[in-house]
C-alpha cells in the first residue's frame, strides 16, 4: 500500500447492508422469498397479537358468562370497539396462522425430503401455500363475517 | 497466524445454532399435531358446537397436561422466532437487548396467564 502514490489508489466500490428505502422497493419477490418474508410476518402478527389470543382463549372457556362476553365482543363491540373491528383483528390472526402453519409444514418437509430442495419445488410448494393460505382465510373470513 | 482448522481451531460462538433449529422444529411438529388433534375434536363432535363442547375439550386433566406441554413448546418456538427477527435486523445492542427483554416479558406474561385458565377451569 505505501508504494502506491497518493491519489493513484481508485476508490473501491463499497458494498453496505441493503438500505430500506433505497433498495427495498427495487426487490425482486420471487414466490419462494415472498413465501419465507410472509413466513416472518405473520409470525410475528401471531407474537404482538399474542394477549389477544390468551384473552379469547380465557373468555371463551372459563364460564357460560365469559363465554357470552366472548361473543359479545365479536358481534357488538368491546372497549369501545366496533364489533367488526375485533372480527379483522380476528381475520387476521386466521390468516397469519394458516400462512405459518401451511408454510411451516413446506419448511419441515424440505427438511426431511432431499429431493425437495430444488428451485422448482421451491417455486410450485410457495404458489401451493399462498394459495392455500389465502383461499382457506377468504372460506373462514366469509363464515366470520356471517356470509354462510 | 493461529490454525483455525482441525483440533486445535479456535472455538467461538455460544453452539446454541443446532439447538435452536431442531428445537424450533420438534416444537412446531407438536404444536402441528396439537392443532390436528383439536381441529379433530371440533369436527367430530355431534350436535351444535357451543361453550360446553369447547370447554369439555379442555376439561380432562391429560388434555390440560398436554395443552401445557404445547404452551411451553409455543413459548419456546416463538423466543427463538422473534430473536433471530431482533438479531437480523436490529443492530443497536442496547435496543436489541432491551427487545429481547421485551419478548420474554411478554411471552413469560401470555404463558402464565393461559396456564392459569387451563388448570381453573
Amino acid at each position: 500500500m505505501s508504494e502506491l502514490a497518493p491519489g493513484a489508489a481508485k476508490k473501491r466500490p463499497e458494498f453496505r447492508n441493503i438500505n430500506a428505502f433505497k433498495d427495498l422497493p427495487g426487490y425482486r419477490w420471487p414466490l419462494a422469498s415472498l413465501v419465507s418474508g410472509m413466513h416472518r410476518i405473520s409470525g410475528a402478527i401471531l407474537f404482538f397479537l399474542m394477549p389477544f389470543i390468551v384473552w379469547m382463549f380465557d373468555s371463551s372457556i372459563s364460564s357460560e358468562i365469559s363465554f357470552a362476553k366472548f361473543k359479545a365482543a365479536f358481534n357488538i363491540g368491546m372497549l369501545g370497539v366496533p364489533g367488526v373491528i375485533w372480527k379483522l383483528i380476528a381475520l387476521a390472526l386466521i390468516w397469519a396462522y394458516l400462512q405459518h402453519f401451511i408454510a411451516g409444514l413446506r419448511h419441515l418437509w424440505m427438511d426431511t425430503h432431499h429431493d425437495a430442495t430444488s428451485k422448482e419445488f421451491g417455486r410450485s410448494s410457495a404458489a401451493f401455500t399462498l394459495a392455500a393460505s389465502i383461499g382457506l382465510t377468504l372460506l373462514l373470513g366469509a363464515r366470520l363475517f356471517g356470509l354462510y | 497466524m493461529s490454525v483455525n482448522y482441525g483440533a486445535k481451531r479456535i472455538v467461538v460462538g455460544a453452539h446454541y445454532g443446532l439447538r435452536d433449529w431442531l428445537g424450533q422444529r420438534v416444537t412446531a411438529a407438536l404444536m402441528a399435531l396439537f392443532t390436528v388433534l383439536i381441529l379433530g375434536r371440533f369436527i367430530f363432535s355431534t350436535g351444535p358446537f357451543g361453550y360446553e363442547q369447547w370447554a369439555s375439550i379442555f376439561s380432562s386433566q391429560w388434555m390440560k397436561a398436554l395443552t401445557f406441554t404445547v404452551i411451553v413448546a409455543l413459548l419456546y418456538h416463538v423466543w427463538i422466532g422473534m430473536r433471530d427477527i431482533w438479531m437480523d435486523y436490529i443492530k443497536p445492542v442496547w435496543l436489541r437487548l432491551s427487545l429481547h427483554v421485551f419478548t420474554l416479558v411478554w411471552l413469560l406474561s401470555c404463558a402464565g396467564w393461559s396456564i392459569q385458565v387451563l388448570w381453573r377451569l
